[in-house]
């Protein structure tokens, strides 16, 4: 395989969400850097957002919400576990940050004053934007990237990051995946924006790319992190969703929940007091399910007619646009039906729940010239305005950290090493198809990580993973595309390792359904007020920690505190 | 040997499909990287079993060539 070497300042890894914005916001820092964004898939469709979004989940707009209210209902959706200095930083340049994709073309709702229609979804606050017309977004970026000059490279898939011997960003490794080339980039600065580890959990359906998240994010920027020695945080608080039964997309409760519509039981009553998707929420929807008074489904059919086909247009044009197709299959009319959920696989996602790579108030990881932004960042429940927020500040970070970082030297031996693990694929005549080992490891993941936890159930899946480990040495490719889903596996196997060493050490239960753990299912006392860290050693081995919390800036009040401990409707809990 | 094809989630229209003219708008497009040119036809078509029916490739196409189904283990 013959080998392209580059050169840049600031290389940015994922050009989904964060890493447009954080490419942009690098060079309009300082228009003389080179940056350059890499991609997996294709720019112009890539990401969580390739279609558009059915609107900002967590948007902080005066009037509405300040910056306090919003930390402290994070803090309290979140069960504590929140460095809130970066929950501050997310909401403080929320507003600029719309009004500036608003600048460039993006289209928010608005009210008849040309105001932004801010909506209730949440237990406490109003914090959500409908952007039904929001399936330009990726062309807006695009045009930016093309105006502010970014060089950007697609479907190359990046696989490692190196520092250098005292442990500065130098090197990031990546591979064509259709071409095949080796590509050895050389940076002072790199962002991961790769998405959140989608690939984890197998859907109940079987059919490996049927995920929530967009399967392209398999975890490989987790990877890469653990890899490069960043800290990870959280892992254990695990991403669960409600979602359209065997579709796994939203149902949408965000988008319908403003118009009237709901999430109900067989008997069709209500049974959570909030629909914003929370641990402790999705513990309700569980023992909904569990208690007999399943399957749960959303409510619509009680909605005026014109209510009715405004909610279609929003959910069958947008975001997940194949949803009327599925509904058509099955028969589904919203205005008769309503629409049967269930509980998603499990993944990796601090858009939406907490898990991803630590990173501090100005989007820095613990490793020199390495920084974070998006989903695969630890700021929890960041959702896609957090995405930008975190792709801004990572790149101005990125930017003023290169004013005087030098370009660093690795030990070649390294380059070499994985140059031979990721091809290694390809050399081999006879063994295994990547495709089988990942259902292999995807399916255990569910026997043995997917919530309740229990100790002995994850121990017996850390061996397994063991197992499935030496069988990545068996796998063969017979083309660049096949050997990208074998990277694949790598990232995903990882991920399937902390989140099983992360949920072990945290010996007490979290996050409702996120972290049930059923041999510590009470909540531990002001020794679990802690982040869980997850590292790999000098020596390679992967070490499991607790960081301590801050001190809150924001406490919650005290009416506040357990309100998302209660979510399920009070004459429901009096009967069961 | 019997060969059952796969039912592969995306259809392409051979007819309207204008691969052969230089179109390689859906191929760029898809984000998981299934689609590619199929040299006996020059048309476009589905060559993983790997497809997250997100709708880019259908919506992009410039002579609506490609349709989209919901794969067969979740409809
Ligand atoms: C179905 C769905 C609905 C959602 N609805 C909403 C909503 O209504 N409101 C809201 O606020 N949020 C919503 N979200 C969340 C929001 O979309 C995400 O939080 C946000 O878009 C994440 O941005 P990101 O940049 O981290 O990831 P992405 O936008 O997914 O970008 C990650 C990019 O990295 C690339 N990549 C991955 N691995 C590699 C690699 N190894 N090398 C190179 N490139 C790589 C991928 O191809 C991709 O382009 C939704 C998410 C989903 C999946
Ligand atoms: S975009 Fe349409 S016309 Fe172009 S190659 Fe694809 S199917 Fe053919
Ligand atoms: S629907 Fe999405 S994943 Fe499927 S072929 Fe089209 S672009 Fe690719």
């Amino acid at each position: 395989m013959n080998t392209v070497e580059i050169k840049t300042d600031v290389l940015v890894i994922g050009g989904g969400t964060a890493g447009p914005m954080a490419a942009i916001k690098a060079k309009q820092k300082n228009p003389e850097l080179k940056v350059l964004l890499l991609e997996k898939a294709n720019v112009k469709r890539s990401g969580a957002i390739s279609m558009g979004m059915d609107g900002l989940n967590n948007a902080v707009i005066p009037g509405y919400a300040t910056p306090e209210q919003y930390v402290r209902e994070i803090t309290v959706a979140n069960d504590g576990i929140v460095n809130q200095k970066t929950l501050f930083a997310y909401a403080e340049n929320s507003f600029s940050m719309i009004e500036e994709l608003d600048s460039w073309g993006v289209k928010f709702e608005k009210d008849e004053n040309g105001d932004y229609a801010v909506k209730k979804v949440h237990h406490m606050g109003t914090y959500v934007l409908p952007m039904p017309e929001g399936h330009d977004i990726k062309k807006v970026l695009y045009r930016k990237l093309k105006q502010t000059r970014i060089n950007i490279t697609n479907r190359l898939v990046a696989t490692r990051v190196l520092t250098n011997a005292d442990g500065r960003v130098a090197r990031a490794l990546a591979f064509d995946c259709r071409s095949g080339a080796y590509m050895v980039i050389r940076a002072k600065a790199v962002i991961l924006c790769t998405g959140a580890a989608g690939r984890l959990g197998l859907p109940a359906s079987g059919y490996m790319f049927g995920t929530y998240e967009n399967p392209t994010n398999a975890g490989d920027g987790y990877s890469m992190a653990y890899h490069a020695g960043a800290e990870l945080s959280g892992i254990e608080c695990f991403q669960i969703n409600p979602l359209i039964k065997d579709y796994n997309g939203p149902a949408c409760a965000y988008v319908t929940g403003p118009m009237g519509g709901y999430t109900v039981n067989a008997q069709g009553e209500r049974f959570i007091e909030s629909d914003y998707w929370s641990g402790q929420m999705m513990q309700e929807f569980y023992q909904e399910l569990a208690g007999g008074k399943g399957p749960v489904f959303l409510k619509v059919n009680h909605l005026a007619e014109e209510t009715i086909a405004n909610i279609e247009t929003i959910l069958h044009s947008n975001e997940r646009p194949s949803r009327g197709r599925f509904h058509e299959g099955r028969g589904t009319d919203y205005r008769q039906d309503m629409v049967e959920m269930h509980i998603s696989e499990i993944g990796l996602c601090s858009g939406h729940s907490a898990s991803g790579v630590w990173v501090n108030e100005r989007a820095e990881t613990t490793v020199a010239g390495l920084y974070a932004a998006g989903d695969l960042a630890c700021v929890p429940h960041n959702y896609m305005l957090g995405a930008f927020v975190y792709g801004r500040l990572a790149g101005e970070s990125a930017a003023e950290y290169c004013a005087t970082a030098e370009l660093g030297e690795v030990n070649e031996v390294q380059v070499e090493a994985e140059r031979e693990r990721i091809f290694a694929p390809l050399t081999r005549q006879h063994g295994r198809a990547p495709a089988q080992v990942e259902y292999k490891l995807r399916r255990l993941v569910n026997d043995y990580l997917q919530p309740p936890k229990v100790a002995r159930r994850m121990e017996l899946g850390l061996a397994r993973f063991a197992e499935i480990r030496a069988d990545l040495e068996q796998m063969t490719a017979s083309n660049p595309h096949e050997l990208m889903r074998a990277a694949e596996v790598s990232f995903i196997l990882d991920c399937a390792e902390m989140a099983a060493s992360a949920s072990l050490f945290r010996t007490e239960s979290r996050w409702g359904l996120y972290h049930y753990r059923q041999d510590f299912p009470e909540a531990g006392g002001g020794e679990w007020q802690v982040h869980v860290q997850v590292k790999k050693s000098p020596t390679g081995d992967m070490t499991v920690f607790k960081r301590p919390l801050e001190p809150y800036l924001a406490p919650p009040e005290a009416t506040e505190q357990y309100s998302y401990q209660h979510l399920r409707i009070k004459s429901e809990a009096a009967s069961t | 040997m019997s060969y059952n094809p796969i039912d592969f989630p995306v259809k392409v229209n051979l007819d309207k499909c204008i691969a052969d003219k230089g179109c390689t708008v859906c191929i760029n497009a898809c984000p998981l990287d299934v689609l590619a040119i199929d040299l006996s036809t020059g048309k476009a078509v589905m060559k993983y079993d790997e497809c997250w029916f997100c709708l880019p490739c259908e919506k992009d196409c410039p002579t609506q060539a490609i349709h989209v189904d919901i794969p067969y283990l979740l409809r």
